[in-house]
Formats: structure tokens, sequence, C-alpha cells
């Protein structure tokens, strides 16, 4: 018998097929892990149990009965309790006030009967917190322990944790999984949703793996290893380009040295970074999400700040220039988010010379004949489909990334910073973005090619460096690679090659 | 599912609709003020003749109108400039009186210059003091990421007591004892542009202003870095254009427009600086800039609406006895259903 069933479970997105007929079971009493790569619908599904999404079709089926989960309190009142990658906390409120509210509102309260009532529950769930604490001053740790003792305080029997180990220092991890097996033996059970290999081998009984919104499979931990899994959550169908011969790597056009940067909540987000691209080679940087690389193309693009270390471009010092330099110094790039490159509103036409604009004016005034027929021209020869004056917003995905690898190659510049170029976009759209990069190999440049998608690493890339939590831990030449052995380094189970600057 | 379920949609309007915008908001305003009005006592159908055709129809009124709408249309396109480069600047107000302050000090030691030079001088110093009131909330948003809407709403009060102290302190009137500075000289105010009216130069330059920030705005280099910060700041600095100092110098050059404001007033229709200088003009600037979606030629045209509607409040409390507050309230209940058009004209319901 399963505490938990969903059966057929499909959930769409407009054109995004987040969950797929997905088969889920949960028992009694297991950690369950929901393993996948980013975007593979694992969120989608767990927050379609918890009544935060409903499902376009599939059966949800708890203790042998169907149920219709509505809202958040239907799931709550069947015991199923979810504690979201954002907190839901009010920071000035004591630990205790967080746990009983919107649970237990009568207008007087004993506030030392909750508290003593919190801590026994706490006690009970060997969760370490001061039910008097104010939430303001707890640590991320601490809070997170608060939303985990809110649902088993409203008597959840299934615990949904999404990611929870993102946002926590190892020894956090480690209280975290004390805590989760203590609750395993009270019988309650727990969905552990994470994309490390290493943390999924080390808590869960079973695994489920998700990848592009299908349940790949169901399986003992026990009963695999981390290669296999990182087989099923990576493989995908390859790509159909080829490279045309060897890379003529021979002048080091980019180089990276020991490069670090913090990210947008000011924690450190790439470690000692160091690389070289050299010319007509491209550099592949595989990765799960979510490790640096999204910091590692910003600092490159210079829309952040490094906090120290060195980016030379031809042998000049670029670390903390603006974009507007990184382009003069011939430094191309193309954003991670299509949308966060471009101004939507305004017109293609804008949009093309936007990176360039002094060259299209004439005394401050624009000309706007030039940039009509520079427009124009690079519409036909990227095919781009849209006239000039179509707003930006409303060209397609594939036609959008066309516009901005124009806008970047028209330049032909001697560096390429192409992160999840083709991140979402149809295969053929995919495959023409392959194709430019692979001519700009051809010409000379210098690709650095930031990608989630191994198949298409190691469809491009000359050699392959993999980034986990920050850093390089691995450069290898494609003919070493495999996809099992990338997939370990990816997952942090071996890191090689700690010497990280390329030899050739 | 036991009720139809739907859908907000959103999708851009399409273009019949936005042309019918301004024809919708007159009658929803027409409908929702109607009632206020035959509350007062008086036929809606008369009030709004007397307030909006009225006005036109007379000389007098209707350069009345054209006077009304001079520092309309100016904190209009002050507003505007700012608004474009996505910087909500609410301090027209406050820079409409840094410039009238300047104009009232300019004008009293321009004496004897020829007129040309004077509003030279003049315009440049109204320009000048209001960039310079809007220069702190413009760094702090700039560099520390103060919340502009509120740094710039606050500076309105503080000049308003700066003025209020220089009025009653050094610059009392020593005769009569009234708060108000001394008179401009002669060669200090702007020329009349009509027998038998009030209309001044003033409205002149405030034409030349919506035609320069035109011309900026869709011809430029500039006018377009302003509009792709506006529209898209991370998609503007990822091409590589400096967000931090176009946003600055969109918050100057409202400012300047708005000081520009206040000294047409000083030296076009009061010849001395008062307390009362402004009802308001800088805040009506944002419903007009709003209104006009910000293109600078729509925000002229509004400004001129906003205007009629000024002299129309006055013609329909006269002719009717309703109180001028009328005009208030239609202007407030106008730019309410301003904004509901512009926010709903994105969304479309579907049944799903
Ligand atoms: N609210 C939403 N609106 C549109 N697309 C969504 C939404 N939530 C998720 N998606 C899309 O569904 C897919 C699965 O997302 P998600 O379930 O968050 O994946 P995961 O948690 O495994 O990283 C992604 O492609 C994502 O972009
Ligand atoms: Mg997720």
């Amino acid at each position: 018998m399963h505490v938990v069933e969903m059966r057929q479970i499909t959930k769409q997105f407009g054109d995004v097929i987040a969950n797929d007929r997905v088969e889920f079971q949960l028992k009694r009493g297991e950690i369950h892990a929901l393993l996948g790569e980013n975007g593979a619908g694992k969120t989608t599904l767990m927050r379609i149990l918890f009544g935060l999404y409903r499902e376009d079709s599939g059966e949800v089926i708890v203790d042998d009965q169907p149920v219709r989960i509505g809202s958040p309190k239907d799931a709550i009142a069947l015991g199923i309790g979810m504690v979201t990658q954002h907190f839901a906390l009010v920071p000035p409120f004591s630990v205790a006030e967080n746990v009983i509210m919107g649970y237990r509102d009568s207008l007087s309260m004993d506030m030392k009967a909750i508290e003593a009532e919190v801590a026994s529950s706490a006690k009970k769930f060997t969760i370490e917190i001061d039910p008097s604490a104010i939430v303001r001053h707890l640590s991320v740790g601490q809070k997170q322990r608060v939303e985990i003792l809110k649902a088993l305080f409203r008597e959840a029997r299934v615990l949904i944790l999404d990611e929870p180990t993102a946002v926590l220092v190892p020894q956090e991890v480690d209280a975290l999984f004390d805590i989760l097996r203590n609750l395993r033996e009270q019988g309650i059970s727990v969905i552990f949703i994470s994309h490390k290999l290493n943390e999924v081998m080390a808590i869960s009984d079973r695994v489920t793996v998700l990848r592009d919104g299908r349940a790949i499979s169901t399986i003992d931990t026990s009963s695999t290893t981390p290669s296999e899994l990182a087989k099923m959550m990576v493989g995908r169908e390859t790509f159909g380009v080829t490279r045309q011969g060897e890379a003529v790597a021979d002048q080091p056009i980019l180089q990276v040295e020991r490069l670090c940067a913090d990210d947008g909540r000011g924690l450190q987000a790439l470690k000692d970074i160091s690389f070289v691209v050299n010319s007509g080679e491209i550099l592949g940087i595989a990765g799960v999400g979510g490790n640096g690389q999204k910091e590692l193309a910003e600092t490159l693009c210079g829309t952040r700040q490094p906090t120290s270390g060195g980016i030379l471009v031809r042998d000049k010092q670029m670390s903390g220039a603006s974009p507007s330099e990184m382009t003069a110094a011939g430094l191309g790039r193309v954003p991670e988010d299509r949308h966060a490159g471009m101004v939507g509103e305004l017109t293609v036409a804008d949009n093309m010379v936007m990176e360039h604009l002094s060259r299209f004016t004439k005394r401050g005034m624009l000309d706007r004949k030039a940039i009509k027929n520079y427009t124009d021209q690079l519409i036909e020869q990227f095919q781009i489909k849209a006239k000039p004056s179509d707003r930006a917003r409303t060209l397609s995905g594939g036609n959008m990334q066309k516009l901005l690898l124009a806008r970047v190659l028209a330049n032909q510049p001697d560096v390429l910073i192409a992160p999840q170029p083709t991140r979402g976009l149809d295969v053929g759209a995919t495959e023409y973005v392959h194709n430019q990069l692979l001519e700009q190999r051809q010409r000379g440049a210098a690709v650095l090619l930031i990608s989630e998608d191994l198949d298409e690493i190691l469809a491009l890339s000359d050699r392959i460096a993999v980034v986990y939590e920050g850093e390089i831990v691995g450069v290898l030449p494609v003919h070493d690679a495999d996809i099992e052995r990338l997939g370990l380094m990816m997952s942090g189970v071996i890191k090689e090659n700690k010497d990280a600057v390329p030899q050739i | 599912m036991p009720f139809p379920k739907f859908r907000l949609e959103k999708t851009g309007a399409p273009m019949w609709f936005r042309g019918l915008i301004p024809v919708i908001t007159l009658v929803l305003t027409f409908i929702l003020t109607s009632g206020l009005i035959i509350w007062g006592k008086a036929n809606p159908f008369e009030a709004y003749y007397y307030f909006l055709i009225d006005p036109l129809a007379g000389r007098v009124s209707f350069l009345e109108v054209l006077v009304k709408s001079t520092p309309l249309i100016l904190t209009g396109i002050a507003v505007t400039v700012a608004f474009v480069a996505g910087y909500y600047n609410i301090g027209a107000e406050g820079q409409l009186y840094a410039g009238a302050l300047a104009a009232a000090w300019l004008g009293t030691v321009l004496e004897g210059v020829s007129t040309p030079v004077a509003i030279l001088v003049m315009v440049s110093g109204g320009f000048i003091a209001g960039m310079i009131w809007a220069l702190i909330p413009a760094l702090l948003r700039v560099y520390l990421n103060v919340d502009e809407v509120v740094t710039t709403l606050l500076t309105n009060s503080i000049i308003l007591f700066i003025i209020s102290a220089i009025l009653n302190g050094p610059w009392r009137d020593p005769q009569s004892g009234w708060p108000q500075s001394p008179e401009i000289a002669e060669a200090a105010r702007l020329p009349q542009l009509a027998e038998r009216s009030r209309l001044h130069f003033g409205f002149v330059i405030a034409l030349v202003a919506v035609a320069v920030i035109w011309f900026i705005l869709t011809r430029t280099g500039f006018g377009l870095k302003l509009r792709a910060v506006g529209l898209g700041k991370e998609g503007a600095r990822f091409a590589g254009i400096q967000v931090k100092r176009t946003m600055l110098l969109a918050a100057l050059i409202s400012g300047g427009l708005a000081g520009i404001a206040g000294y047409v007033e000083v030296a076009g229709i009061q010849y001395h600086l008062i307390g009362e200088l402004s009802p308001g003009y800088g805040y009506t600037g944002i419903i007009i800039a709003t209104m006009g979606g910000l293109n600078a030629l729509a925000v002229a045209a509004s400004g001129l609406f906003f205007g009629l509607v000024e002299t129309g409040a006055q013609t329909v409390s006269r002719a009717l006895g309703v109180p001028v507050y009328l005009g208030e309230i239609t202007q407030a209940t106008m730019l309410l259903v301003i904004l509901g058009m512009f926010l709903l004209q994105r969304y479309r319901i579907r049944r799903v």
C-alpha cells in the first residue's frame, strides 16, 4: 500500500510540457528522492501534489482514495506538507508564532502554552530550535527547520522538501539528514527533491528520476550507482552536427585566471576559476545548472563584477570592464536569458544596432537609413523571420536567438561567449545555432560554450571543462570524455585535474 | 468544475481599440462624475458643455486655455522625459518651485538688459535650478538604489518650506508685509502675445520644449538610449548602454524642464514669487504625461486638454454655481480611468 500515488500526471505551461504522464508512488516511512536536471519537472509535480498547481490530467491517490487537491489547505488536511524553495515565514514573528500561524487562529492566544507545545513537538521530531526566537534573527538553515516544523506541527505524514540543500552549508546538510532519518523512523514519508547525485545516494531509500517532464524510472537506491543515475538524468538523443577536423587551436585568446565572483545574495559563486580558450576552438563548460555557470557568463560579459582574478582578452586585462568595453575589446556575447539581452518593447532594428550605437549616429542623430539597411542585411544573412520594424518581443525564441547572434557575429568577435545558447529552442533552431558556433570556430574565434546539455557539449566542444559548486573540477579533451565520467564529475563525485589550466 | 473558468491573457490591444481609448476615457469619466454633478443640482450635459465646449467658443477664454496649459505642457513634458527612461520623477512640483525661485532672483538683477538676453539667461537659470533640485534624489536612486518616488516626493515639501522661509524672511514685502518676492524687472518679464489676454511668450517656450524633446526621443541616439533604459534595463545594460548615466541625465533634464515651468509662471504671469505659485502643476504633469502615453506630441495635446479642463472648471462653476472642485474631481477621475485603461488594454479575458 502506498501513502501517495500519482498516476499519469500531465501538466503543460504554454508549449512546455512540464510533466508528461508521470507515475509516482510513495511508501510509508521512506525517503524518496526525486532526481532530475533543472527544468525536469520536479517542482511542478510536487506543486501539484501540494495543491499549488492543478494537473491537466491524471489522478492523485492518497491512502487508496482518489482525491482532489485544490489548494494547500486540502493538501494539509490530507497530511501533506511542503517546504518550498522560498520560505514563507514572517520575519518579525517568533518561531512559535510562525509555526501556529494560519493553523490555529483563536483570538486570544496563550503564548507560553503555545511555545511549550511547539517545543515539545520540536523535541519529538529532534528539531533543534528555540520557539521564542525571532525568525528574522535565524540563519537560513534554522529557518528551514522552522518550515519543516510548521509542516509537522500540522500533522504531516508526507513531507515534501524542494531542493532543501541548495541553501545550506555542508554541516547544515548533515544536520538536516539526521532530522530526515529520524522522521523516517517515526513513519513519516519524505520526498527529497535534488539534482545532486551524492546527496541522493546518501539519504534516499528509493529514487525516481525525471527527465524532460517524464519519469524515467524508480529504483532502490541500494541497487543503483551514481553513474547509472547520472546516465538516466542526462541521457538524451544526440544531435546531428559534426565538427570538421581537429581544432587548429594555437593561440590563447581568452585567458581566465583565478576568477572569483559572488552571486546575487553575496555568497561566493565562482571559486578560483582558471581556463584558457584558444583561437579556433570551442571550450565547453559542462555542469548541472546552478553551479556557477550563470555567474561565470555574466562576469565574462561584464554585467557582473568579479571579486578577484583576471580576464585577459588577447593579453589585455579586462577584469571588471563594462559591457561596452568588453565589446570594444573584441568579446562578443549572447545572453543566457534571451529576453534579458534585448529590449523587447523596442524594434528589431533598434535592438540590432544598440550595441554599436555610435556607428549609426551622425552628430548624435540616428542614421535611420543606415540602420534599416544594416538590419535588412543581417535579417537576410541570418535568416531571421522578422521585419526591422517588428517589436523584438514578438519574435519566436529561435528568431530572438538569431537576432542576438546576428548582432554579435556581424562584428566578427575574437571571443564568443555562448551561455545556454539553445535552451528552449526547437530542433531546427538548435541546429542553426550549433552551425553558427562551429562556423565561428572555423573562422578562428575562441568560443566558450556553457551548457547544461551534455550532448551539446560533447558534439561541439574541442575540450570540456566541468564546473561543480563554482569550481572547475576537471578539463578533458573531447575524445577522453564520455557521458558517465562527465556525469560523475558534474555531480561532484570525482574531481580530477585539480590543476585546471589545460595543457595542449 | 461547477463554474466556467476564465483566464486573463496578456496580449497587446488591437490598433482600433487604442484609437478609441481617449473616447472611452471621456465617456467613462462623464458617467462616473455625472452623479456628483446631479448631486450638485446641475444638469451633467449642460455642465460638460460649459466644461469642455464653452471655453473654446470665445477668444478670451480660448487664449486663457493656452495660458493655463503653458505650465502644464512643460511639467508634462518634464515628467515624460523621466518616465521614458524609467525614472519615476514625482518631484516636478518641487523642481518647478526651484526654477521659480531662480527666476524671481534673476528677475531682480537683470535690470536693463534686452528681452532676448533676459529670456536666454532666465530659461537657463530656471533649467539649472530645476536640475540642481532634481540632482540629489537622482544620485540617491542611481548610486544607492533609493526609491526615487519617495525622495522626489519628499523634496517637494522641502522646497516649499525653503521658499516660505525666504518669502517670510529676506524677501518679505517691506510695505505690505506680504510673503512675496520683489517684483521682477520689466526687462525680465515675458512679452505678451495678444491684447487683452494673459497669453505670454512662455507658451512658445513650452512648444519649443515639446519639439526639442520630441526630436531627442525619436531621432537621436541618446533618445534611443533613454527609451532602451526605460523599457528594459537589463537588455540595455547587456548591450553596453550606461544605464546609470542615462537615467541620471533623464532625471536632470526632467528637473530642468520643470524648472522652466516655474520660470514662465513667475516671468509671464505673477512677476514675483509667491508660495501658491502652482496649484499642483507638477502633479498634474504626471497625469498629462501618462495620458499622452509618453509621446511628446500627445503629451502636448493632453497638456492643452488639461488647460481646457482647468479653464472649464471655472466657467462651469460661474455658470451653474457648482464648486470649482468639480474640475479637480474630474481630473482625478480621468486619471484613474486612464490608468485602468492602460492596464486593461494589455489583457484579454478568455474562457478556458
Ligand atoms: N509557472 C510556470 N509557468 C510556465 N512554465 C513553467 C512554470 N513552472 C514551471 N515551468 C516550466 O516547466 C518546466 C519544469 O519546471 P520545474 O518543475 O520547475 O523543473 P525542476 O523543478 O525540475 O527544475 C520548465 O521548463 C519550466 O520552465
Ligand atoms: Mg525546481
